[in-house]
């Protein structure tokens, strides 16, 4: 149902998780294919942007809720590489929200291993998860739910430099952090007014700007998106994408998407991963796996991507 | 004569705003019409106002003819609840974007989908029982007997989906409304159900009014279509006009938007 609201930018549909038992699928779980050579772990090189040590890897993983019989994940290796922007492709049940927790430290793999610049991330010590989250920010889907409503954009978007310390707690709203949070703002291209205001005078593109600026104002290196633009219009998707492809390019970021939607995938990320009930069918440059698929999963998605009219 | 004539259509907030305004379109028996828009473009509403379900609160003026075979010509703005009765599901029914809130949760599929089918064709028993199988069968559910048993939240959303799709059908309408129906599914899912919608519009003959914020999928399904923005029509024409050769600035833009996302696909084969 539409929500009668003045600015045609915003957009309220949260694209719910739905199952999908429905017609047929591709049962042949064809072995992965994997153009990215396997890593050689456990070298100290942190913080070295151009090297090729992963920044984030997932060796192995699998993950089963409790009480569940059938993983959900299963055998999942991919990495993160300095300044390769990679995609999770997968429709609802696939395991991508699943695997996107795991990268975050939010839930611990019951299997294989999640590396942050080459060691395991352990939640229980609180130094090194200090570091990984400042070194690895997120973007939800819903921009209507991931901001509080009542606070202040200013006071959201400094959330990151109060949690993790970078600015001292008796000053969090000193000018320091205000410096930080304006040029976050500037940056996701939103006015400097839009500090003093609530989220719900924003239109849904807008609250993903501030969703984006609360995520990139700690100068992470990794930016991981839960379908950040699923939620959002046409015209709205494209500005955000741009966005973050221009966040890529001046602050050095390399962004880590979860989405279903092949179109912004092929527009923003360099590699792709596809997932299928909690396995990687097939991963390598995007162009190799949209342009010539190997799996039939692969096919299938392509072909079930809306396409306009051939002019 | 159309099979809905609607005509300077205004649709007022209860608080005195306009949200649809001066809204005309026509849609003859067995024609596609797209309504495309964004969010709050008033898309919704105004099918809302053809069924006659608008919110409380909320009033519409100007004119909705709908003519059916058999229910005769009938406005429907200012109509009362039981004239508005008779029309729907004969003359117009719908399917909404969100089949999870559309159906009962507390109720049987085979229940619900039983209920238009009872009235309309004044079955009962193993008859019953029988139409409601084919119903199912006929949106392509695999296994009806188990759907049928299910509740709502048992089967996927693709399935759910058919099952409104049933629904709607049941009653054999002239005009089929469905917004947004495959929003809420994934692409493969979204994709089958488009087909499925397509197939039976055209095997029945119906008319559609297909609403979507979406336009490769719109393009897809409809032969014409009306582009809204803030609850007033922009402009209208053939898919091929419009895709090819947007007119209004508005109008451009949501194709520029949609010719950017489908260019990035073109590294696929088509």
């Amino acid at each position: 149902m539409t929500r009668p609201t003045p600015d045609q930018s915003t957009s309220d549909q949260p694209t719910p998780d739905q199952s999908t038992q429905d017609g047929p699928t591709s049962d042949q779980p064809a072995p992965a294919r994997s153009t990215s050579d396997r890593p050689t772990p456990d070298r100290p090189t942190p913080n070295q942007s151009t090297s090729d040590q992963p920044i984030l890897e997932a060796r192995e993983v699998g993950f089963t809720y409790r009480g569940a019989s059938a993983p959900v994940l299963s055998d999942v290796s991919f990495q993160v590489l300095p300044g390769r922007s990679t995609a999770l492709v997968g429709e609802s049940g696939a395991g991508k929200t699943t695997l996107l927790r795991l990268l975050l430290g939010l839930a611990v793999p019951t299997a294989g291993r999640i590396l942050f610049d080459g060691t395991p991330l352990s939640p229980r010590d609180r130094g090194r998860m200090r570091a990984f989250r400042r070194g690895v920010q997120t973007v939800f889907q819903d921009p209507y739910s991931s901001l509080d409503p009542r606070q202040r954009v200013s006071r959201i978007v400094a959330e990151p430099l109060r949690s993790l310390g970078l600015v001292p707690a008796a000053r969090w709203n000193s000018s320091a952090a205000d410096l930080r949070v304006a040029a976050a703002l500037e940056a996701v291209g939103l006015p400097a007014d839009a500090a003093r205001r609530y989220p719900h005078e924003f239109s849904g593109g807008q609250r993903q700007r501030i969703a984006i600026a609360r995520a990139i104002v700690c100068e992470p290196r990794v930016l991981l998106a839960d379908e950040p633009v699923s939620a959002l219009d046409v015209s709205t998707r494209v500005r955000v994408i741009d966005l973050l492809a221009e966040l890529r390019e001046s602050h050095g970021l390399t962004v880590v998407m979860v989405s279903h939607d092949l179109a912004v995938v092929a527009m923003l990320c360099d590699h792709t991963a596809v997932l299928e009930r909690g396995r990687i069918v097939e991963q390598g440059d995007t162009a190799t796996v949209l342009g010539s698929p190997a799996h039939p999963y692969t096919r299938r998605l392509i072909d079930s991507m809306p396409r306009l009219p051939v002019t | 004569m159309s099979l809905l004539d609607v005509t300077g259509l205004r649709v007022r907030s209860a608080g005195g705003r306009d949200l649809v305004r001066d809204l005309s379109f026509t849609i003859g028996p067995g024609e596609r019409l797209g309504l495309i828009g964004e969010s709050g473009s008033g898309k919704s509403l105004t099918a809302l106002a053809v069924m006659g379900l608008l919110p409380s609160g909320m009033t519409a003026s100007g004119s909705v003819v709908l003519d059916a075979p058999g229910t005769g010509p009938s406005e429907v703005v200012g109509a009362p609840e039981r004239r508005l009765n008779g029309l729907r599901g004969r003359a117009v029914s719908v399917v909404f974007q969100e089949p999870l809130t559309a159906l009962d949760p507390l109720m049987r599929v085979g229940r619900q989908l039983a209920e238009p089918i009872r009235r309309r064709r004044r079955l009962r028993g193993a008859a019953l029982r029988a139409a409601v199988a084919a119903a199912l069968q006929e949106v392509r559910i695999a296994e009806p007997g188990r759907v049928a048993r299910a509740y709502p939240h048992e089967i996927s959303g693709g399935q759910r989906q058919r099952v409104a799709i049933a629904m709607a059908l049941a009653c054999e309408p002239a005009l089929l409304i469905a917004d947004e129906p495959t929003t809420a599914l994934d692409v493969t899912v979204q994709a089958e159900v488009l087909a499925l919608l397509g197939g039976l519009v055209t095997a029945r003959g119906m008319a559609l009014l297909f609403i979507g914020h979406d336009l490769a999928v719109v393009s897809g399904i409809t032969d014409r279509v009306l582009v809204l923005k803030d609850g007033e029509a922009v402009e209208s024409g053939t898919v091929r006009e419009i895709v090819d050769a947007p007119r209004h600035p508005y109008t451009r833009s949501l194709v520029a938007g949609a010719r950017h996302l489908d260019s990035a696909l073109d590294w696929t084969n088509r």
